[in-house]
């Protein structure tokens, strides 16, 4: 692509032009403040004032068992969060694209729109509106399973250490799979026909069609999907607080890094906020997420390259 | 899956699979919306039916409008989701450009630096902004709001739009530079309409989060004049939290302008995530 | 307008008084507060009040939620962007906030005379020699009940423990109740309404806070776990699936009919009397055996504070003295049953569940809760970690002595006095 640029023009004021808007308000209102957030863990809070000590943060964070028992604890939570993303909303994702790219299928635009819905909802409305469905006391939950004759199954899942984060989730799945199957959805409308009509006169169709044609053309799809909902998930916070509140209960099942964060960040009732610890914790997930992102790009999204055209 | 399209057996199992998704994902928006028109009692007595002339009223309605102007607040969310989103297009597409279209040195330390915005939640800077904005006497106008969501949008934005362009053929730009073109004006002619699809993408991940955040709402603009619906609504499930009419009723008109904003763009919305892509 | 313009404008309106008075420019002071429940009464009762009285001075009410207060708080302190008033939760938090120069010091304002030691203590420094809050209101823990229920049932309110559980097992084996409404999902339910509620009779109300902050008392101790084995006993008789039944649950279990005795604090008086379609009625948290003293939670829950910070410190004093001057303890005190003046002004009130509650003032002896007060200074926060560990025994996941062990390792690893 740099084919065109080899004589080396003296400047080229029109890079720093379509550069300089993006740079400058980036790094001024984004940047900058999470600089100065970041610079703070390596700094604590002496009688009012802020003075260097290195990694003492990180050192309390990693060597201080209640801190660390927390931070593991947190990051565990993330991890199972993330793979029931994985597990449950690219598959999901994926059935309903692979359903709906079918050209004859009626009514499409209406599913498309109806399972789209729920993305476009706030943490706010998700949660809120799934914490009343679930609720015991109003009992919806365990009407529509009576329906079905299976009132039995019904749990408190939210107050119940082994199912409140899985249920979380979930419930974050029914809020963001719009996304997955939309994007899905477009890679599979842009396999050209003439590769789909070679295939069946290859004699592969249906399902074996699908699994070794289509399947294959949609994975860089797929890898962007997963490195989106990887970051997002690491980042996730609004759902979990807004449904189990700061302390993320039933006692910390639920608990991940963006809760854990700010908690010890802003502090929580009579836990006062820790802005220097805070920022040690975000310091942490910005290293792992980065270290997510790195694996994706170097490892897999270049391996991903190959079957694209 | 796809051999639906041979088989009526197959394509009944298909609209059943769709249908069945189609009423997970409606369910508790439908539940919301119908329970916020029946009275207290009806509503905990049977949840699930619908409102009849026995259980209807709209007592939930009254307090939350007494409370507040949704209407205002709807309009907030408006201008600065679309204001945001414009910003976040322009600049991220133009910066996109100049990464995936020109050698030059630093280009992808440029690039990294742009994107390590994805992966550290911008709330973590908040305090920092906030004496910005006091320093800038931006508190409490539309425009810091607008600020922070543009640096917000922008990392993705990038990310997304130069994997895009650099497979915007090399032929039709140098085409076009032989003309004579300036590169503002491929930049704006050529290149633009053909990574819509890709600006599609980016408009609905950026559109989401702006127009759902709390936080800086919270922090920023809290005043009557700047709040927008979602902090409205934080506000009143805050206030009647034992209140249910009132709550299902600020909810209820938290997902109706989104949702009837929605089915009036989904069309528009689909046609440039598929555009390009239809055969 | 610089300074001396201000003053001529001033000289003029109180000379052109009160036709001009809109002409003055009027000061806007604006109160930060957690109190969002609270909003049309100060809307349309406590400032229109203050306004009446004090031309001039105009002020809003702004709360934000709760679970948001301290950290949307901090934020605006940070920037100098908080409003002028601030209200003041007790102890450390606010004690932080002075210490950092956020809070100005009031103690010189006329009306804190209205005040008496354990009003202020909650608001003041350690030594006593700055206050910082007016103190508003404090609230009691005890058991609100359905009258209707205990009527058909033939129910009368419990004194001791015994009585107690027999009632709730006869609740229980009656079947058309739910006997207690109470959840575990929202955690600080089962500390405050739970564990703290029914634990001065154990503890010994002050007697014990303060042998715990002197160190000569254990979290381990007799008088510590056991509240946490009558709050396991609990279990029992709440709703089906209580381990995911948040507050606003539990409130609409209540004020539906469908619950017949709820573990309450005071300040659930004002939203039961709007909600609740019968009659009402309280007990105080049942004593061991019949004649020991009786202690109750009587905890100083809310004060109001000026920011140091302030552009108009004059009237934003002025307001505070106003708030704590007998007309506005009356006042608050009657459009928020259930939150009790601190005042030594004698504060009539009309509301019979509010007076129930403030009558045990008279018999039994008050405290406060016990985790407040120096003890959640360090971290693992006291506090936060009882909310944690008391819904963990009413959900049977800890043990009541598992519990109390988890509150004493985390207290001992910062707080010197536990580390003998």
């Amino acid at each position: 692509m740099a084919a065109e640029q080899p004589k080396r023009p003296a400047i080229r004021w029109h890079i720093a032009v379509f550069l300089a808007p993006a740079v400058l308000v980036y790094t001024a209102v984004m940047i900058l403040p999470l600089f100065n957030t970041l610079k703070l863990s390596l700094y604590t809070d002496v009688a009012n004032s802020q003075v260097f000590i290195g990694l003492d943060n990180f050192r309390l964070l990693f060597g201080d068992p209640r801190w660390a028992g927390q931070f593991w604890n947190a990051l565990g939570n993330n991890v199972w969060f993330f793979v029931i993303h994985m597990l449950v909303q690219n598959p999901i994702g994926i059935l309903l694209a692979a359903l709906l790219s079918n050209p004859r299928l009626r009514m499409r635009a209406f599913y498309r729109t109806a399972i789209f819905i729920p993305t476009i909802l706030s943490f706010v409305i998700a949660g809120f509106a799934w914490k009343l469905i679930l609720s015991p006391l109003w009992g919806v939950a365990p009407n529509l399973l009576d329906l079905v004759g299976l009132k039995s199954l019904f749990q408190p899942w939210l107050g119940k250490e082994a199912y409140a984060l899985t249920t979380l989730a979930l419930i974050s799945v029914w809020q963001f799979v719009g996304i997955p199957m939309m994007l899905i959805y477009a890679a599979l409308l842009s396999i050209p026909d003439e590769l789909l009509e070679a295939a069946e006169c290859d004699g592969v169709t249906g399902m074996a069609q699908f699994w070794k044609i289509k399947l294959p053309l949609v994975l860089p799809a797929i890898g962007i999907i997963s490195i989106l909902t990887f970051v997002g998930n690491f980042n996730a916070f609004d759902l979990i607080y807004s449904t189990q509140g700061a302390l993320a209960g039933p006692d910390f099942s639920t608990d991940i890094l963006g809760t854990f964060l700010y908690r010890t960040f802003f502090g929580f009732q009579l836990q006062l906020g820790d802005p220097n610890l805070g920022a040690a914790i975000a310091t942490a997930m910005f290293a792992i997420i980065l270290i997510g992102v790195s694996i994706y790009l170097f490892g897999i999204q270049r391996r991903l390259r190959r079957y694209q055209f | 899956m796809s051999t639906a399209r041979h088989s009526p057996a197959h394509s009944i199992a298909a609209h059943a699979i769709l249908i069945a998704y189609t009423v997970i994902a409606l369910f508790p928006v439908v539940v919301i919306v119908i329970n916020a028109f029946k009275s207290r009692k009806a509503i905990f007595r049977a949840p699930l039916s619908l409102p009849d002339a026995d259980s209807f009223s709209l007592i939930g309605f009254e307090t939350v409008l007494k409370q507040g102007d949704f209407l205002l607040y709807f309009q907030n969310s408006l201008i600065v989701t679309i204001v945001s989103l414009f910003l976040v297009l322009l600049f991220g597409a133009m910066a996109a450009f100049a990464l995936s279209e020109y050698r030059f040195r630093g280009n992808t330390l440029m690039g990294l630096y742009l994107a390590l915005g994805i992966m550290i939640p911008i709330r973590l800077g908040t305090v920092a902004i906030l004496q910005m904005m006091v320093a800038s006497n931006l508190v409490n106008t539309r425009t810091a709001l607008i600020l922070v969501y543009t640096a917000q949008g922008l990392p993705l934005a990038v990310f997304i739009l130069s994997e895009f362009m650099r497979q915007v053929s090399d032929d039709l730009k140098n085409a076009g530079r032989i003309d004579g073109l300036s590169e503002y004006r491929i930049f704006f002619r050529l290149v633009l309409p053909l990574v819509r699809p890709a600006m599609a993408t980016v408009a609905v991940f950026t559109m989401i989060p702006i127009w759902n955040d709390l936080w800086f709402p919270l922090i920023l603009a809290p005043a009557e004049e700047t709040k927008t619906v979602t902090l409205g609504a934080q506000v009143f499930i805050g206030q009647f939290v034992t209140n249910w009419n009132a709550v299902l009723a600020a909810l209820s008109l938290a997902i109706l302008p989104v949702l009837i904003l929605y089915l009036i763009f989904s069309r528009q919305l689909i046609r440039g995530i598929t555009s390009g892509a239809v055969k | 307008m610089t300074f001396k313009h201000m003053k001529l404008a001033l000289l003029a309106a109180t000379m052109l008084a009160p036709a001009s008075a809109a002409l003055a420019q009027d000061v806007t002071l604006t109160i930060e507060s957690w109190r969002n429940d609270d909003l049309t009464i100060w809307q349309e009762k406590l400032i229109p009040a203050f306004e009446a009285a004090h031309p001039g001075i105009k002020v809003k009410f702004t709360p934000s939620a709760p679970t948001e207060y301290n950290a949307v708080l901090n934020s605006k302190l940070e920037a100098g962007t908080a409003g002028d008033l601030i209200t003041c939760r007790p102890f450390d938090a606010s004690l932080s906030l002075y210490e950092k120069g956020q809070l100005a010091a009031i103690q010189d304002l006329e009306n804190m005379k209205n005040f008496g030691d354990v009003a202020t203590a909650a608001w003041s420094t350690d030594d006593g020699s700055a206050t910082f809050c007016v103190p508003m209101a404090s609230v009691i823990h005890g058991f609100i009940y359905n009258a209707e229920v205990f009527e058909e049932l033939g129910l009368t309110p419990p004194k001791t423990n015994d009585e107690f559980f027999a009632l709730l097992d006869k609740i229980k084996e009656d079947g058309t109740y739910v006997p207690m409404a109470m959840g575990a999902k929202d955690q600080w339910e089962a500390a405050t309404m739970g564990y703290t509620n029914i634990g001065p009779n154990y503890w010994k109300g002050e007697e014990g806070r303060l042998a715990l902050i002197k160190g000569e008392q254990k979290l381990t101790d007799e008088p510590w776990v056991e509240p946490f084995r009558q709050l396991a006993r609990w279990k029992d008789y709440l709703g089906d699936g209580y381990e995911a039944q948040a507050y606003p649950d539990s409130q609409n279990l209540f004020t539906l009919g469908r619950a017949a005795i709820f573990p309450a604090g005071s300040w659930e008086i004002s939203i039961f009397n709007e909600q609740a379609d019968f009659e009402m009625g309280a007990f105080a948290p049942p004593v061991q055996n019949a004649g020991d003293e009786c202690y109750i939670s009587d905890h100083t829950d809310i004060g109001i504070g000026m920011n140091a910070k302030s552009a108009n410190p004059e009237a934003a004093r002025t307001f505070l003295n106003w708030v704590g001057s007998a007309e506005f303890a009356t006042l608050y005190a009657n459009s928020l049953p259930g939150f009790f003046s601190l005042s030594n002004e004698t504060v009539e009130m009309e509301d019979p569940l509010a007076k129930e509650f403030v009558s045990w003032r008279e018999s039994c002896k008050s405290t406060i809760r016990p985790a407040h007060q120096i003890l959640s200074r360090g971290t693992p926060n006291l506090w936060n970690e009882m909310w944690n560990v008391s819904a963990n025994v009413l959900r049977g996941a800890q043990t009541p002595e598992e519990g109390a062990a988890t509150l004493q390792k985390g207290l001992a690893s910062w707080y010197e006095p536990q580390q003998k």
